[in-house]
């Protein structure tokens, strides 16, 4: 990937924090750290992976993208509003009643989004479906589903990774934001999932790794998972909190909210950051 | 009644579902490896394209069928009821319900029919699961005829369906060119001024019986088969128990939520009348024939004699 690409983009993931950091600051989002984590990805997939059309949401041949992990939604709301999607407004108004972005995503209400989530680990399945269908009506669109790693958890996510597999969906990808973290505490204490990568080649699944805040790193991964053909899986190393050292501190904990007064501190230590990051 | 080869409401689904395959390419059939059970092998030979067997895994089953409907896709997804309410409820409620998606349940084996497999399989208390989802229309058929009828009219029907359908042969009630079957109706089996009788699924049959037994203790019995628990055909009820002035409720359910539940309720705010609930008594299940299981759980057309006899004394003039 070309520098001058890779900084832009790091430019778009800080303009990304900044707004999670005020919509956390403004609406009391209580997901603001694990929205953190998987800001890179999504910065990496909205801008760089997916074929899409802001102006025509609904346009059949764009690739599709599965939330699974919907605690995390503000990352994608950010990303959709910054794509075009809707107004940059909308996200002060984030789970407010009445508001378009719901607290977990209703798809009804949301223009961009490809389908619900909010109870963890149906993702997949809903993503299996999407491709079966694109299948059959031969569109070679693809299909993306990003999953946290705490939902792995859940049984249904496996259901699901044994039908992409026997069911040859080639162009299903799973992106996996690996910040070992969940709500109570580090997964690997909790209930542990690595090895990871073998769990999933044993279900028939092709396994790619990245650094999930180096965009360098996930342009290697991306392209060498998007040249063969799913389903495949993007285990992307990241942590909670990135980015935003205060949130960083209290990991592993997710679900850490951020207070309105420390909102000018939070943007201040981002632009910091980046600031250092841009001179190094 | 016409005499005809007795056939299960589950009978009716293979050739319905072909039927709909040729009547719209947007259909596509997912079963959770019941396709011996519903008889759905001349249909994954014909569409091998739209068959889907997603293994045994009803929360797998309900969201595929959900990406799919996200795509276009009209999809049947057939399973046992026990395990499509039950296992995959959450699936249901937010990937279906929730946004609306034209998902069509088939849920074999329900209740009682369930027989000789016993308390798992028998889902005495998926009506109720499914009534309280928003969204989410449902219906009890009572024989082979509505219940072909009602899956064909569910191909244009908006939003997810959740259809109930029993597994032990039954009389036929309907001719096989009566389609009067809209989703949301309900048909008035026989008139009567003492009394209404509201039944779904098997104890449509039982009701009718009782009726010709009341009939010659000098009750009249209106009978309604109230094969669209929701919506509940409210006008035809209403307008009923207006007439009659009390009520027997017959389902093969749990009393608790079902059936009952939503006549109650119409009644109790509309009409406030004196009803008897003939229905499974807020237990499980256990093995037997459904024969040997209608009469232990109390669910005979005798059992709907008394609950008449009961009420029709203290019916609102």
């Amino acid at each position: 990937m070309k520098c001058d690409r890779a900084k832009k983009l790091e430019q778009i993931a800080l303009e990304v924090r900044k707004d999670l950091v005020r919509m956390a600051s403004v609406t009391g989002m209580k997901y603001l750290s694990s929205s953190l984590s998987m800001a890179d990805l999504i910065v990496y997939i909205y801008w760089e992976v997916m074929n899409l059309r802001p102006e025509e949401p609904n346009w059949p041949n764009r690739d599709r993208l599965v939330l699974s992990k919907g605690h995390a939604c503000p990352t994608l709301y950010v990303a959709l509003a910054h794509r075009g999607f809707f107004s940059r407004e909308e996200l002060w108004n984030y789970n407010k009643l009445g508001s378009m972005l719901q607290g977990h995503i209703e798809m009804c209400r949301t223009p961009g989004v490809d389908a619900g989530s909010g109870s963890l680990g149906l993702g997949l399945g809903i993503a299996n479906g999407i491709a079966l269908g694109l299948r059959c009506a031969g569109i070679k669109s693809r299909v993306f589903c990003i999953l946290g790693d705490g939902e792995l958890q859940e049984g249904s996510f496996w259901e699901s990774a044994l039908t992409s597999a026997s069911h040859k969906l080639s162009n299903v990808y799973a992106v996996i934001d690996r910040n070992a973290a969940q709500s109570e505490g580090p997964t690997e204490e909790i209930k542990a999932l690595e090895p990871l990568d073998e769990k999933l080649e044993s279900f028939g699944w092709q396994v790619f790794h990245a650094n999930g805040h180096d965009f360098a790193s996930l342009h290697q991964a991306f392209q060498a998972m998007l040249s063969i053909d799913g389903p495949a899986a993007l285990i992307a190393s990241t942590k909670t909190g990135q980015g935003v050292p205060m949130m960083e501190k209290n990991q592993p904990l997710i679900r850490t909210a951020i207070a309105r007064d420390e909102m000018s501190q939070a943007l201040t230590e981002l632009e910091e950051m980046s600031r250092n990051g841009n001179e190094g | 009644m016409e005499e005809k080869a007795l056939l299960s409401p589950k009978d009716a689904v293979a050739e319905a579902l072909i039927h709909l395959c040729e009547t719209d390419d947007r259909t596509v059939v997912l079963n959770a490896d019941i396709s011996s059970c519903v008889g759905l092998h001349d249909f994954t030979s014909r569409f091998p394209e739209r068959a889907y067997n997603l293994g045994v895994a009803e929360q797998d089953l309900v969201l595929t069928a959900a990406g799919m409907a996200l795509v276009g896709k009209i999809p049947y997804a057939v399973s046992y009821a026990s395990f499509l309410a039950g296992r995959a409820y959450d699936a249901m409620r937010n990937a279906v319900a929730m946004p609306n998606l034209p998902v069509r349940f088939v849920a074999v084996c329900a209740g009682i029919t369930a027989g000789e497999e016993g308390a798992a399989y028998q889902a005495l208390e998926d009506i109720a699961l499914m009534r309280a989802l928003p969204k989410m229309t449902v219906l009890v058929p009572a024989d082979f005829q509505s219940t072909r009828r009602l899956l064909l009219n569910s191909l244009s029907w908006n939003g997810p369906l959740y259809i109930r359908l029993g597994c032990i042969p039954l009389p036929q009630l309907y001719g096989t060119d009566d389609d009067g079957f809209p989703v949301g109706g309900g048909r008035l089996l026989r008139e009567g001024k003492s009394v209404t009788i509201c039944a779904c699924g098997i104890m449509v049959h039982e009701a009718m019986k009782a009726a010709a037994v009341l009939a010659r203790q000098g009750i009249e019995a209106e009978v309604i088969d109230c094969y669209s628990i929701k919506p509940l055909p409210v006008m035809l009820i209403q307008s009923s128990l207006r007439r009659t002035g009390c009520c027997v409720v017959a389902e093969e359910h749990n009393i608790i939520g079902g059936l009952g539940s939503a006549v109650a309720e119409i009644a109790a705010t509309t009409c406030p009348i004196p009803i008897r609930f003939v229905g499974v008594e807020d237990r499980f299940g256990q093995s037997g024939s459904s024969e040997e299981l209608q009469e232990y759980y109390a669910l005979t057309h005798q059992h709907i004699v008394s609950a008449a006899a009961q009420v029709w004394p203290l019916r609102r003039r």
